[in-house]
């Protein structure tokens, strides 16, 4: 490999390990996410134009952190002026002790879950918290976020700016809130986390790279959080219900790639050692005595692979589960998924009355889940020409392929 | 606002098809149109004929040219449109991701220019 080749494959592997810390750790010093971003994508430059010169440095951390902060102090003297800006170059000054005395990667201070404070700040529009957490600890650019979050490119990078100008402007803290209202900010942080997710699990066909990726670095974000606040027990309880999700990945499409419902799945496609960690999670999880949406979430799945696995027919724990859910979120996606399992404990025709009550809830009119849901259970007391209209519809909402291919196989299935 | 989905789609994939297949195709189609009537944002829609049947026609020096076949000659053609009044590109662009033309080909969005 020539020196250039070595510099550049040395700075992608930066990159990859160090990118959230070392932003994170500038962003946190600087109190502005932008001129992080900035700083550090000008030392990557340098160091691509340096290190195939001069050869790479023993410690490139250090090197990219030290050649950062100068182009931090610029950047400083050429935009900002007055009080604000002597605060700065200040903060700059000590960073570069601290930097030149980081021997490793190890030894930067881990203040990524600082960042992704800030960027779930209830300051900052919830729309825009996820992206911004992606972008910010994880890298990915504009375009990547903004297609996942079916956004034009243009609209996705001009919220995103918006949203760290609001960061710097309104002076937002990268800290970790203190106790009494930790949980609270928490919660923000971990919706946007599992709003990244469920942009990468509803991927259509599975077969989208991009969207593929953001459920894993979604799961990365999340195991970070659980990591960092191991007595959390929501932050673990978020980890469980994702690992749990992610580990029936395989089973969820057949070979002709075409969508197989959970009652249906191959058990043994799952992957059992994601669900043991799931589970021995949730089980920390509990112990520590608090009780919360994703913990409930997780408890759901949990007890969806323990009926598959064991034939269990009694449907009493998911409705309990249930109940438990909608009471704390009111959420009519919940009453849906209840309506369901009760239909599993007390027959179609029970569950029947819930859908038509939820109906007078116009978030549901345009949720294609809703109105499978419907169909299904229209089939099952044999109204069949409201089942088929009603799968007709859900047809018509599917954004993925291969649930509107075994949508439409449900419906000509339907007896004429 | 209005925007024209503009649906581009490789038409050798269609009579490759068996008819099983493009009825269901067709079935999905019209599951989605009715989606939008539903949701009171369809102004139009309709597919086209195969480029095969494009004209195209240029007037230059007052002498027009007439040639056979479409504009852009590439593997994936223009075979239909939706008209929809949604109000911004976030929502448009959920429309465009539900419509079958997305998965097996590619839908360019466009705001119509409001007079």
């Amino acid at each position: 490999m020539d020196r250039a080749a070595r510099a550049r494959s040395t700075a992608d592997a930066v990159a990859r390990r160090s990118y959230g810390k070392l932003v994170a750790f500038l962003a946190a010093a600087m109190r502005d996410v932008a001129a992080a971003e900035d700083a550090l994508s000008e030392a990557f430059a340098a160091a691509l134009a340096d290190w195939p010169l001069n050869g790479c440095p023993a410690n490139p951390e250090a090197w990219l952190l030290t050649v950062a902060r100068r182009k931090g102090i610029d950047g400083v003297r050429r935009h900002r002026s007055g009080e604000t800006a002597a605060v700065q170059l200040q903060i700059l000054a000590e960073l570069d002790e601290a930097a030149s005395t980081v021997m490793d990667d190890a030894a930067i201070p881990d203040r990524r879950l600082a960042l992704l404070f800030a960027c779930a700040h209830p300051a900052v529009d919830a729309g825009i918290r996820a992206p911004l957490m992606l972008q910010a600890v994880l890298g990915l650019d504009a375009k990547t976020i903004a297609s996942a979050f079916l956004a034009s490119p243009d609209a996705m990078g001009k919220r995103l700016v918006r949203a760290k100008q609001k960061i710097r402007q309104a002076g937002i803290r990268f800290a970790i809130p203190a106790r009494d209202e930790l949980a609270g900010r928490l919660d923000g942080v971990l919706d946007a986390i599992y709003a990244a997710f469920a942009e990468g699990w509803s991927d259509p066909g599975g077969t989208d790279v991009i969207r593929r990726d953001l459920t894993a670095e979604a799961l990365f974000l999340a195991g970070l959080v659980a990591g960092l606040l191991p007595r959390e027990p929501e932050a673990l309880g978020l980890l469980a219900c994702m690992l749990h999700a992610e580990a029936r990945r395989r089973a969820r499409r057949n070979a002709d790639g075409d969508y197989v419902p959970l009652a249906e799945q191959d058990v043994a496609l799952w992957d059992a050692a994601m669900i043991d960690e799931a589970e021995a999670l949730l089980l920390r999880a509990s112990a520590l005595g608090r009780i919360g949406r994703y913990q409930l979430e997780a408890a759901l799945q949990s007890a969806h692979v323990e009926r598959r696995r064991s034939g269990r027919t009694d449907w009493t724990p998911e409705v309990q589960i249930y109940d438990a859910l909608l009471a704390l979120s009111g959420s009519p996606v919940v009453a849906l998924n209840r309506a369901l399992a009760i239909a599993e404990l007390q027959g179609p025709r029970a569950a029947l009355e819930i859908v038509d009550a939820l109906a007078a809830d116009g978030r549901l009119v345009d949720y294609q889940p809703y109105w499978a849901a419907r169909a299904a259970l229209l089939a099952r007391i044999h109204a069949f020409p409201e089942a088929r209209d009603a799968y007709a519809v859900a047809i018509g909402l599917a954004g993925d392929p291969a649930v509107r291919r075994f949508l439409q196989g449900r419906q000509a299935a339907l007896p004429r | 606002m209005q925007y024209l989905l503009m649906l581009y789609a490789d038409e050798s994939r269609w009579s490759q098809m068996t008819p099983a297949e493009q009825e269901q195709g067709v079935a999905a189609y019209g599951a989605y149109t009715q989606a939008l009537k539903t949701a009171g944002v369809l102004l139009g829609s309709n597919r086209l004929q195969g480029s095969a049947t494009a004209t195209t026609v240029h007037v230059a020096d007052g002498k027009s040219q007439v040639l056979d076949g479409p504009y852009v000659d590439s593997k994936e053609q223009l075979a239909g449109y939706y008209l929809i009044d949604v109000p911004d590109l976030d929502a448009a662009l959920a429309w465009t991701a539900r419509c079958p033309g997305a998965s097996h080909g590619t839908i360019e969005v466009r705001p119509v220019w409001s007079m």
